[in-house]
């Protein structure tokens, strides 16, 4: 492949932007709404207009000089290049950054899952000669479930244990809002009750036009209130003195790391839920075909392997290692 | 199994004691035998296949799976089981798995060519839950914290009994202990044990606390004895017949044949095993040749003699005397050895000491000189009691020995730590070279980790797999029990129980230990 427009860091040449940059620049386009990718303090910010309203939510009104609002799909042209962005499915108003100069198709998944999510757009599949993918879970260890056996498995725990609250540790932006449409969507129709730290964005969510059905704070119940019930807070909070407060709590973990028992134990996770916002392992490897890159470009994760692999497949490949990405792996999602 | 499996979640991830309890004794209340005798065994760790092995399970997973991306896949899990169990590319299947039973025959009967077929087979058709049940049992390393204790403490929960009768007939009785659920279910009468295969749980010390301990303690109520440097064993002869436990039940008489073979008189006695000519104890190391063998060679029976170095007796010939104060058993115990006079069974012998201070000395004394482990302190007026009561028995170990060494290669982790470089390789200065005297992983914060880790990144001369040579610049501090001299090292010396004390980010590698200086730690024998 000719000399690539994009450079290692993530600038794109031509336009002079980064992408997901970690230190403040004067253009930015901006994949999705976490923090690791998300910052504030950048010139002109370039996203899609879900994750701008996130953006500002999170960070204030002025947390970027400007913004321009990108619709999914719609082209921007700028000193001969295009630009667009497409649904990653990772979490709502999440991105692929599209891109084309001088004949050459580069895609920026940012985070993505191809799993369906009734609180994210649809993942779209991007055809391309550079693929720079991510591989949060690039292991082959990592085969998720299908979240609904998970959900049932919470369910199942919940009416085992009626006595106990069941608190369930979620980032609070993405995760949080797919685990109580998750557990809507399995019948689940009785009060949700939230950690203070997530009442906010899943306000949002709902502004946004995702259901999210009956949600109350957990604060100022009363601790026999509780018994029975389902509790959404920060994983921070699950292990600390917060869920205290809660009845005799089941403390769960809805992660993607949670496959691992020995991890789970470690951390003290009672119910594991084997819940992720990213690819696993072969829709890793499916979606670097089916894109047909013949180079690919790997910015987080576990990177080692998916390198490995896709150079057994007689691809370029090579890991970027954007650490900023990868503060703490159990918070990366 | 997947009742097993479920019961199996639950034990690794319930932090709570009772709720484990709980889950165990629902499992054996409501599962047939002979399934549940079989889980007894699996979770108490007295199941075993001659021919499934952890090797054999890689074996059938690498037929599968690329072997590179399985080893990356198990440096960051860290449990070979798991690995496997997460690992397993095949999924479907809609036939349930077989019973606990049938299992435990398949693996049995299924001749060794055809077993990766069958444990293939298995793995496909399993759940993830069970798929990882599934592994730990034939791999046989369960790790998931549950000890034997806690799964007889839910049979006595289920049935009632007394936990301590359910261990004195544990030993005499074997999978799939239909006789056992007969008595514990009121079928039955207790299994009738023969009395010298019957463990006897043992009495265990505290660590002293040196500040508040130490002086609330007077020779007139405790009686002091060498910390041996070897290993506890329960003695059982009865009737002509010798039993050899270790501490954790393990019946090792097969590998001790020198020592039951020569036994005289009826009595349980407690002591330590040690190794060595004409009761002169040997170093640990020698000792560790002789374990973990099922059998001895006669080789080592001639070169490395066992013995007992006995502190205590629990029966005089068929009578318990556990209830008795210490003074009294050690008088029982002292008139048996010199009424049966005995070729591999002598003493402890009982240290005079007046203050803090004096056993102070003696203890840093016998340490340096000996290579003695500490001292013991016994309340003279104490019973024997199983487990491990407060006040009554006390451990003073020796003071760790310290020396600087310089840090030479690093080692990828396992599991959390699996990103970062936490296993270390050590050495110290042999003329102008350094050579490895040890290997140590470290409890360090996740700040120095970090540090740590940079520094090997920037500072490595060579990879080989995930270890890391590097320049040999970094001064560890690391402390010791005692150290012995070894074949397997380059340079002569292996230590015992090293452990990384701190990073001496300050001092230059020049100031670190001589070769010389380490062959003074080690005792002459
Ligand atoms: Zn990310
Ligand atoms: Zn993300």
């Amino acid at each position: 492949m000719a000399q690539p427009f994009l450079d290692r860091d993530l600038r794109v040449r031509p336009i002079d932007a980064y992408i997901d940059p970690p230190v403040p620049r004067e253009r930015a386009i901006i994949t999705h709404g976490h923090g690791d990718h998300a910052r504030s303090g950048h010139g002109a910010v370039l996203a899609t207009p879900d994750t701008i309203a996130i953006m500002k939510t999170r960070y204030g009104e002025d947390c970027a000089r400007t913004f321009q609002p990108l619709p999914y799909g719609e082209v921007l042209e700028m000193d001969g290049m295009r630009i667009s962005l497409h649904p990653a499915g990772h979490i709502l108003g999440s991105a692929q950054v599209l891109m084309e100069f001088g004949g050459q198709r580069i895609v920026v998944t940012g985070d993505y899952k191809r799993l369906p999510d009734r609180t994210a757009q649809p993942f779209e599949l991007l055809e391309c000669d550079l693929l720079v993918t991510e591989a949060t879970f690039g292991l082959p260890v990592f085969q998720h479930p299908d979240p609904a056996l998970e959900i049932r498995r919470l369910l199942a725990s919940v009416a085992a244990y009626p006595s106990r609250a069941h608190v369930i540790g979620c980032y609070a932006l993405g995760k949080a809002q797919r685990v109580i449409s998750l557990l809507r969507e399995g019948g689940y129709d009785a009060p949700i009750y939230l950690h203070g730290a997530m009442i906010r964005l899943c306000a949002l969510y709902e502004e946004l036009g995702i259901p999210l059905g009956p949600l109350l704070p957990a604060l100022d119940v009363p601790k026999a209130g509780l018994e029975g019930r389902i509790v959404i807070a920060p994983p921070s909070a699950v292990k600390d003195r917060w869920s205290r407060r809660l009845p005799d709590p089941v403390l769960a973990v809805a992660s993607g790391w949670m496959s691992v028992k020995q991890r789970a134990r470690q951390s003290g996770v009672e119910l594991p839920l084997v819940i992720s916002d990213h690819v696993d392992w072969n829709e890793l490897r499916q979606t670097v075909a089916e894109t047909r890159a013949q180079t690919v470009w790997v910015t987080h994760g576990r990177e080692d392997a998916l390198v490995y692999y896709c150079q057994q497949q007689g691809l370029a490949a090579e890991p970027l290692n954007i650490t900023a990405y990868d503060d703490g792996p159990e918070d990366v999602e | 199994m997947k009742a097993f499996a479920q019961l199996l979640e639950i034990l690794a991830l319930t932090p709570s004691r009772n709720r484990k309890i709980e889950a165990l004794s629902r499992y054996f209340a409501t599962t047939p035998d002979p399934d549940r005798g079989y889980a007894l065994a699996i979770l108490t760790g007295a199941m075993s296949f001659k021919n499934v092995k952890p090797a054999l399970l890689k074996e059938t997973v690498l037929a599968e799976v690329d072997p590179h991306l399985f080893a990356l896949s198990y440096d960051y899990v860290g449990d070979l089981g798991e690995t496997i169990a997460l690992i397993w590319p095949h999924h479907g299947g809609t036939e349930e798995l077989p019973s606990l039973a049938e299992l435990v025959e398949l693996f049995t009967i299924t001749p060794k060519p055809k077993l990766p077929g069958l444990i293939g087979s298995l793995l496909t058709r399993a759940e993830i839950n069970e798929r990882w049940a599934l592994v730990k049992m034939t791999t046989g390393a369960l790790r998931i914290g549950l000890s034997a204790r806690l799964a007889k403490t839910a049979l006595a929960d289920m049935s009632g009994r007394d936990l301590q009768a359910i261990e004195e007939v544990w030993h005499g009785i074997s999978m799939p202990y239909s006789e056992l659920f007969d008595w514990l279910e009121g079928r039955s009468d207790r299994p009738d044990i023969d009395h010298a295969a019957r463990f006897h749980p043992m009495m265990l010390s505290n660590p002293i606390d040196e500040a508040r301990d130490l002086p609330a303690l007077s020779p007139a109520d405790y009686a002091a004895e060498w910390k041996w440097d070897g290993i506890r064993v329960q003695l059982i002869a009865s009737g002509g017949r010798v039993s050899l436990f270790s501490r954790t039940g393990d019946d090792i008489a097969n590998a001790f044949p020198d020592v039951v073979d020569r036994v005289f008189g009826d009595a349980v006695l407690d002591g330590e095993l040690l190794v060595g000519r004409d009761f002169v104890p040997a170093t640990f190391n020698d000792l560790q040749q002789r374990l973990n063998r099922k059998t001895a060679s006669a080789k080592h029976i001639a070169e490395l003699p066992a013995f007992i170095r006995a502190y205590d007796m629990l029966f005089d010939g068929a009578e318990d005397i556990r209830a008795l104060p210490w003074t009294e058993r050690r008088a029982r115990l002292e008139a048996f050895l010199s009424r049966e006079k005995q070729h591999v069974i002598d003493i402890s012998p009982v240290i005079d000491w007046s203050d803090a201070e004096m056993l102070a000395a003696i203890r840093r004394r016998g340490a340096d000189e000996e290579g003695h482990e500490g001292v013991m302190l016994k309340l003279r007026s104490s019973p024997y009691v199983p487990g491990r009561p407060k006040g009554l028995w006390y451990k003073w170990k020796r003071d760790p020995n310290v020396v600087d060494t310089v840090l030479m290669y690093a080692q990828r982790g396992h599991g959390k730590r699996s990103s970062f470089y936490s296993d270390y390789t050590f050495g110290v200065w042999k003329g102008n070279e350094i050579v490895p005297v040890g290997k140590a992983y470290f409890g360090f914060t996740d700040a120095e980790l970090k540090e740590l880790d940079r520094w090997i990144r920037n500072n490595t001369i060579a990879s080989f797999g995930p270890v890391r040579e590097v320049r040999k610049e970094l001064v560890f501090e690391v402390a010791f029990d005692s150290a012995q001299t070894s074949n397997r090292h380059k340079s002569g010396v292996a230590l015992r129980f090293p452990r990384i004390n701190r990073i001496r980010w300050d001092k230059p590698a020049g100031e670190a230990a001589t070769i010389d200086e380490m062959l003074a730690f080690i005792p002459a024998s």
